[in-house]
């Protein structure tokens, strides 16, 4: 097993290294020259030509890729072109923020998932579970920037329950220490700006939850219907064991195991959706980071934000795997 | 006795009105409280000479002082941190002599050494603290300058490489403000991040696309500002933004949509605060390329676009028609221009006297996006598109990324394409020179326009320091260019700022920063 484990974590240095390559050569490939969308129309030839030769842009491709790369190698991702700040001070800044965010996403995701995935196969072909299945058809297709100026007309302007903007009310007075909130409060003892925080989240959480619910929940549905069906169900139940343990004991352990699967993935699939979940509600996190990179041509960010996300990815992933020969003894690793 | 008695009354009771009258235009705002400030992007560098953009200059100006600044809401010159200047007759010398007794937040005192080393820093690749790859302003807003001195401790001279009349305008820019050089020197290349300067509010916190937080300078050498606390927040949502303002939660935002300008309007607890903005939306002609080498077809384009439609239906409103390249509220604007009505049928006798009776083809190049200038994207160009159809002028959109679209229209690859100006300064100088002086082309000259009786007095108005001779040359050049038409002049969009209607005495400024030194809360 840890040979195994140590495997994967190597097989990450050429990993990493492809994506350097493809996201370097890629970011050069679309048009659009840094210096050129700072300055837009204003600033003069002059300063545009002096400010390009000085951060190194009139350098061929390749020997800028290998200065990159040389040094990625020391640990250092440079610095922003737009704000001079080093690249890993910045995702240090964002990355807590869509931590928090996906962590508690991926709670009401599982909750409410799993919940209605199991609740539809028991009831199979009943209202409940028709009614579940087109909810989840509705919340895959629903595009989550729409969903999430519906849930923050509802529940925070009309009904006025929870905030709509921001990580914390723009008023707390909060020590920032590890620049996870939820931490930092609790670490200060300031209840109030926990409160906060928590409050903050619970919005974008569930927006940001849509896709992952709809997909868990159909994929417990399916695996619970296919587990139900298996000959030790019917065994167990045979033999007289309450309905109540044969689903608890039974059914949702094997049940959940190719759910495991999903929510890794899944998992890829919040960054994407964190993108338009933190730009409808102003938190300051990675994917507003990428995106501002983007638009701005901020290659070094850009990098640096890709390179972080793919090994977050991929360790999850590895996560996955290791989760799974637990859930699963069938399954060994060497 | 009765009568002197009445008089007496009577004079009684103008002095007691008159009196009230002044105090209560006088009337003191409150002091205290927290004012929030919605921004769409956060600022990128709070030093003011490293950055080019909006968000980064309304923070900037409440934290640093020019040496001059403009009066509010107008693009006057009023002292600053200098108390008085004079310039030599030849226009070549400026002296300004600075205000005594003024430090920096961090206690540095400030004195001409000051002024110089900032301005040195920018200028001289070989300075200590001169940084590579920021200044993106410095060119623009410094590049005249042959050399800056201190005459003494309170008297900085800056001599021009040649007379340069806006020069007096530039130093009332964001971009020029003066920072601490002890600062300079104690952060290093990490001064972007930590502004010291002599400014109304003192900088004390930056979380990174959340929020800067700002406190009244309570030693501020012009009154300490009524607010204690000022926070500028970013909310990237135009309508997440305006949600918090109607929630209570902001007091001033940026960013309003064009249709949301009638919720804000029948909204009681808001007020929408308008003003004319100093801009212009256009399209170049390149008048190299055929057919706009020719006048007649150039004139016949304006003619044949609706800019009364565009602006009020396309544009709800937040615009006004353009008559020339000049916004009406700057100085020197020339009220008799008429500009182009809207007149498809002249458009098309002008075109069948340049001998395109049957019309032309020809490819226009727009961006995608909104922008400061142009609320609609390319969608402008679309309803431009349509209008020109109807004289028989088959015009095929092209749309380009932004950074390389700009790259090609400075290098000219365009035969016509969108663009705009924001003023940097409130000259004339700003607009007119940037687009129409010959030596421009291959920059901002974005027509390729060439006249050279033009350019004569383009660069005489540069070099007279009377503005009367200015204005009066200024409105000669407008008269010429827009009889030349080498654009098309679109629109000029105004200035909107929601503000919850607590905000007291906020005055919106003709280069769009945001001032909150004077303004307060009603609590």
């Amino acid at each position: 097993m840890f040979s195994y484990i140590l495997r994967r974590i190597l097989i990450l240095i050429p990993l990493l290294l492809a994506i350097s390559i493809v996201v370097f050569f890629m970011i050069h490939l679309i048009p659009g020259d840094p210096v050129q969308i700072m300055l837009g129309n204003k600033g003069t030839e002059e300063d545009v030509a002096r400010i390009r030769a000085e951060l190194g842009f009139d350098e061929p491709l390749h020997i800028q890729y290998f200065s990159f790369l040389s040094n990625l190698v020391r640990g250092d991702l440079g610095r922003s072109i737009r704000n001079r700040n080093p690249v890993i001070y910045e995702i240090k800044n964002s990355f807590p923020a869509t931590i928090e965010l996906t962590i508690l996403s991926m709670f009401f995701a599982c909750i409410i998932g799993i919940t209605a995935g199991i609740v539809s196969a028991i009831k199979q072909y009943s209202i409940i579970d028709n009614l579940t299945m087109v909810g989840a058809l509705l919340g895959i297709s629903m595009p989550v920037f729409w969903i999430g100026m519906m849930l923050m007309l509802i529940f925070g302007s009309e009904l006025g329950w929870l905030p709509i903007s921001g990580r914390i009310s723009r008023l707390a007075d909060l020590k920032v220490i590890t620049n996870f909130y939820i931490i930092d409060s609790i670490i200060s003892q300031n209840w109030t700006a926990l409160q906060s925080t928590i409050a903050h989240l619970i919005l974008p959480a569930l927006t940001l939850a849509t896709i992952p619910v709809a997909m868990i929940a159909r994929m417990t549905r399916s695996t619970t219907l296919e587990v139900l069906n298996q000959d030790y169900i019917r065994t167990a139940r045979a033999k007289g064991l309450p309905e109540k343990m044969v689903i608890l004991k039974h059914v949702l352990k094997n049940a959940l195991i190719p759910v495991v699967t999903i929510i890794g993935l899944q998992f890829g699939s919040f960054l994407g959706g964190a993108v338009l979940t933190e730009t409808v509600f102003a938190r300051a996190g990675v994917g507003r980071l990428l995106i501002n990179g983007i638009l701005g041509r901020d290659f070094p960010v850009i990098q640096g934000a890709v390179i972080v996300i793919a090994s977050f990815f991929v360790l999850i992933n590895l996560f996955v795997d290791i989760l799974y020969s637990y859930l699963d003894p069938r399954i060994h690793y060497s | 006795m009765l009568r002197r008695l009445l008089i007496i009354l009577l004079v009684l009771t103008v002095v007691l009105a008159v009196g009230g009258t002044v105090m209560a235009d006088s009337h003191e705002g409150e002091y205290g409280g927290t004012l929030i400030y919605a921004q769409g992007a956060d600022a990128d560098a709070l030093d003011p000479h490293m950055t080019t953009l909006g968000n980064s200059a309304d923070v900037i100006v409440n934290v640093f002082d020019g040496l001059v600044r403009f009066k509010a809401g107008t693009t006057e010159i009023e002292p600053a941190l200098a108390t008085s200047w004079e310039i030599s007759d030849d226009g070549l010398e400026y002296v300004f002599n600075l205000r005594e007794g003024v430090e920096f937040h961090d206690g540095t005192p400030f004195n001409a050494e000051a002024v110089v080393f900032d301005i040195e820093r920018q200028l001289n690749p070989d300075h200590p603290y001169y940084l590579e790859g920021s200044f993106p302003y410095a060119g623009f807003s410094l590049g005249m300058i042959e050399e800056v001195t201190a005459v003494d401790e309170y008297t900085v001279k800056f001599t021009l490489e040649d007379p340069y009349a806006p020069f007096l305008k530039n130093m009332a820019m964001f971009a020029t403000m003066i920072v601490s050089p002890e600062a300079v020197k104690k952060y290093g290349e990490d001064i972007f991040k930590n502004p010291v300067g002599t400014g109304a509010f003192k900088f004390v916190e930056w979380v990174r696309d959340d929020h800067i937080t700002l406190e009244a300078n309570e030693d501020y050498w012009d009154g300490r500002p009524y607010l204690d606390e000022l926070i500028f927040t970013v909310i990237p949502n135009n309508q997440t933004r305006l949600l918090e303002l109607e929630e209570g939660n902001i007091h001033v935002m940026e960013g309003l949509n064009p249709t949301d300008i009638k919720r804000v309007k029948e909204n009681d607890e808001l007020e929408l605060l308008e003003a004319p903005g100093l801009n212009v939306g256009y399209i170049a002609l390149h008048n190299e390329k055929e057919p706009f080498g020719n006048k007649k077809v150039r004139q016949a384009m304006n003619y044949a676009i609706n800019k009364e439609e565009i602006t009020e239906y396309l544009m709800g409103g937040q615009a006004t028609v353009a008559k020339g390249p000049l916004p009406p509220t700057i100085w020197s604007y020339d009220e008799s221009l008429e500009g182009y009505p809207y007149d498809p049928e002249k458009a098309k006798s002008l075109l069948e006297e340049a001998g395109y009776g049957d019309g032309f083809e020809f490819t226009l190049r727009t961006y995608s996006a909104p922008r400061s200038y142009n609320p609609v994207g390319a969608r402008l160009a679309t309803a431009v598109q349509q209008y020109l159809s109807e004289v028989g002028i088959d015009a095929e959109i092209e749309q380009l990324e932004w950074g390389t679209y700009i790259e090609e229209g400075k290098a000219g690859k365009h035969t016509a394409a969108f663009f705009g100006w924001i003023a940097d300064n409130g000259d004339p100088d700003n607009f007119l020179n940037v687009f129409f002086n010959s030596d421009n082309r291959g920059s901002t000259n974005r027509a390729f326009y060439v006249n050279e009786e033009v350019d004569r007095l383009l660069e005489e108005a540069q070099q007279i320091t009377d503005e009367d001779e200015r204005e009066e040359l200024y409105k000669e050049v407008q008269q010429i260019v827009v009889e030349d038409a080498p654009f098309v002049f679109l629109n000029h969009m105004k200035m909107q700022i929601p503000v919850r209607d607590s905000v007291e005495n906020y005055v919106l400024y003709p280069t769009n920063n945001k001032y909150f030194h004077k303004v307060w809360l009603d609590q």
